[in-house]
């Protein structure tokens, strides 16, 4: 090394031949890249993990496969799914029509509406979903009768109410009021997040409250009210196992009965895992579809395509905006 | 022109006519036949507070048909404040606000000043155009959809129709071909562009601009004030907050400058922008050479 230049590192032989402040000529392509062996060893201990687990499940007898496999497509089996399906649709649109009306009756001017909406949230939320399920079930011990009229007033319809409340309703009704509350505070998470300028913009065209909040805020409110809705569907849909306490055969339900007879406890419950899975699953599927609509104009790119999306493709870089336009006067 | 010829121009004598039974019927169709002798805007008087700070104290201001009148004054002064109030969307306190004969966001029925509904001042909106410091586009609607939007839903034209206008705007803002982009697609400038192009869908009266070109890059503020010079040139009433001098000289038919709540000068561009009258209207021009 020559000793009249600048000390130069032991890595870089070539900067010593350099004229100080020069930079030598470097290509980074084809740098190899950084070893992670940790990751290798944690790979490693994950791959024996999973060998092991797929040994217990193939060789313990006990999983019962082939009664699973019997169950799996069986008739009952797929009624339950039913009722655990329209349970979760049914309460699931209780509780976002529910959520959206407590949502903006608790951002209303009017003191008393916004009290009652806050009052319904704080109570619906601070009670397990279990307890309100059993307490409308048996809404029969606290009114005996239930009757629709003027207050105070003649009746209109009235009946026994454990003929009207019955297993179904109570469990609507627990489900999706329940809903309600945790939608409320969503939907209104949402609003809030639009921008008040969007009100103003909207409002200075002349568009009326309702008008505003239909075309305006909610559609934008939309890309933050999805994701977690998403979740509260695939809870909800979990939620339903709850009604078997009230001996309405949804999956749950269903499994359970044919085990308490038969004894097959533990396939039928991996039949009852299985399904709730595979409807999990549909829903996830369903959720970043919805979610890629609502995302619409919030970003610069152009929308992705369907196959790049399903693939879980990274979108190409969207092409840069064209150069601006020439004014109009320049036109004209 | 002082404060004191302000308040003579818009005092008692010129005021507007006392609201009768066909002042509204003459409000509905359009006030064509008027034009020119009923002012486009009349303020009186007007104050606005938030809770201790009193933001308006006692405006006084009109703004006749075809005018451009440009609203001068330091941060705070209100400026913003008095615009909103004009569409509504801040209430006044005192005083009143008459946009072509038409008392904003109040009536007045036997002697006494009720409040309109909701729907009414909503139904006064649609002939002021407004256009925001930060354009308050519509994200989720494509450029068209956010032109096409209000008249579409507020005045009831069908979508062909609403279309075509919508192409016509865009085009003489100089955007046709980014019709169907979506808002942050665009640049600042092209966006505040079709954000006056939603306005003028509304076919208004009157259009209120809030410094319209402050959020730009200094190479995009051009792009926005041509346009805005082209729709004086067409004579439409304009009322602009900006603190572009040079348009205000270029543009404006009159300037007025605001401090503290109040409007302390008023005249032409070459009175008020090169010889100003009042010490704190020279203060506040100095900071701009
Ligand atoms: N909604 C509100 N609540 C409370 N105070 C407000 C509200 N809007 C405006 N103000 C206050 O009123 C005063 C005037 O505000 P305004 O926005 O009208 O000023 P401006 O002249 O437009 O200023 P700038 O040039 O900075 O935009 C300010 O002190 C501001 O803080
Ligand atoms: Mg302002």
């Amino acid at each position: 090394m020559a000793t009249t230049q600048p000390p130069a590192t032991r890595d870089d032989p070539g900067k010593a031949e350099l004229p100080p402040g020069a930079v030598p000529v470097v290509d980074v392509a084809g740098a190899s890249p950084v070893r992670h062996p940790l990751r290798w060893l944690a790979v490693l201990l994950l791959a024996v993990l999973a060998a092991q687990l797929f040994h217990f499940l193939i060789t313990n007898p006990h999983f019962e496969w082939s009664t699973v496999g019997a169950y799996f497509g069986a008739q009952v089996i797929g009624q339950g799914i039913a009722t655990t399906v329209e349970l979760t649709a049914i309460a699931m649109l209780i509780g976002i029509a529910g959520g959206v009306l407590v949502a903006v009756g608790r951002m209303s001017e009017n003191r008393v509406l916004s009290t009652v909406c806050g009052a319904y949230v704080w109570f619906f939320r601070g009670i397990p979903v279990l307890v309100q399920l059993v307490f409308w079930y048996n809404l029969s011990a606290l009114l005996p009768r239930i009757s629709f009229g003027v207050p105070f007033g003649p009746e209109f319809i009235s009946g026994h109410t454990n003929t009207l409340i019955t297993p179904w309703l109570a469990a609507i009704l627990g489900l999706g009021l329940n809903e309600a509350a945790y939608m409320a505070e969503i939907v209104r998470g949402g609003l809030l997040g639009v921008d008040q300028g969007q009100t103003e913009a909207a409002a200075a065209l002349g568009m009326g409250r309702a008008r505003i909040l239909r075309r305006v805020v909610l559609p934008q409110a939309m890309r933050f009210i999805i994701p977690p809705t998403g979740s509260q569907v695939i809870n909800m849909l979990k939620a339903t196992s709850l009604v078997s306490v009230l001996a309405l055969a949804d999956l749950l339900y269903t499994v359970q009965s044919i085990y308490n007879r038969t004894f097959e406890t533990i396939p039928l419950l991996i039949v009852a895992c299985l399904w709730y899975l595979v409807m999990t699953s549909v829903l996830y599927v369903g959720q970043s579809f919805i979610e890629r609509y609502y995302a619409r104009g919030a970003t610069r790119h152009a929308p992705q395509g369907f196959w790049n999306f399903a693939l879980f493709r990274r979108r190409p870089d969207a092409p840069s905006p064209a150069a601006d336009s020439p004014l109009a006067k320049e036109e004209t | 022109m002082t404060a004191q010829d302000t308040q003579e121009a818009t005092g008692p004598e010129t005021a507007v006519p006392e609201a009768t039974a066909a002042e509204a019927t003459a409000g509905a169709t359009g006030a064509t036949g008027s034009a020119g002798e009923v002012p486009m805007v009349v303020a009186q008087r007007v104050r606005k507070r938030f809770g201790q700070l009193e933001v308006l104290r006692g405006i006084d201001l009109k703004v006749r048909q075809g005018e451009v009148v440009v609203l001068l004054g330091p941060s705070g002064s209100g400026k913003s404040t008095f615009l909103r109030c004009i569409n509504h969307l801040e209430q006044i306190d005192a005083g009143s606000i008459h946009v072509e004969g038409r008392l904003i966001g109040f009536r007045r029925s036997g002697g006494r000043v009720h409040h309109l509904r909701p729907r009414e001042v909503t139904r006064q909106r649609r002939d002021i155009g407004m256009v925001f410091q930060h354009f308050n586009l519509f994200p989720h609607q494509t450029v068209l959809e956010n032109v096409v939007e209000a008249p579409v839903g507020v005045l009831g034209l069908s979508k062909a129709e609403a279309r075509k206008t919508a192409m016509e705007l865009l085009t003489r803002v100089g955007l046709a071909e980014k019709a169907a982009s979506y808002p942050r697609q665009l640049s600042g400038g092209q966006q505040q562009r079709v954000a006056i192009a939603r306005a003028l869908a509304m076919r208004p009266k009157l259009m209120l601009f809030d410094e319209p070109t402050s959020a730009l890059d200094p190479e995009l503020v051009g792009e926005v004030l041509a346009t805005m010079r082209d729709l004086a040139r067409d004579g439409l009433t304009m009322l602009v907050v900006t603190h572009e001098i040079g348009f205000a000289k270029e543009v404006a038919d009159r300037v007025v400058f605001m401090d503290g709540g109040q409007v302390l000068e008023t005249g032409t561009p070459q009175e008020v922008l090169d010889s100003p009258a009042n010490p704190r209207t020279r203060a506040f021009l100095s900071r701009f050479l």
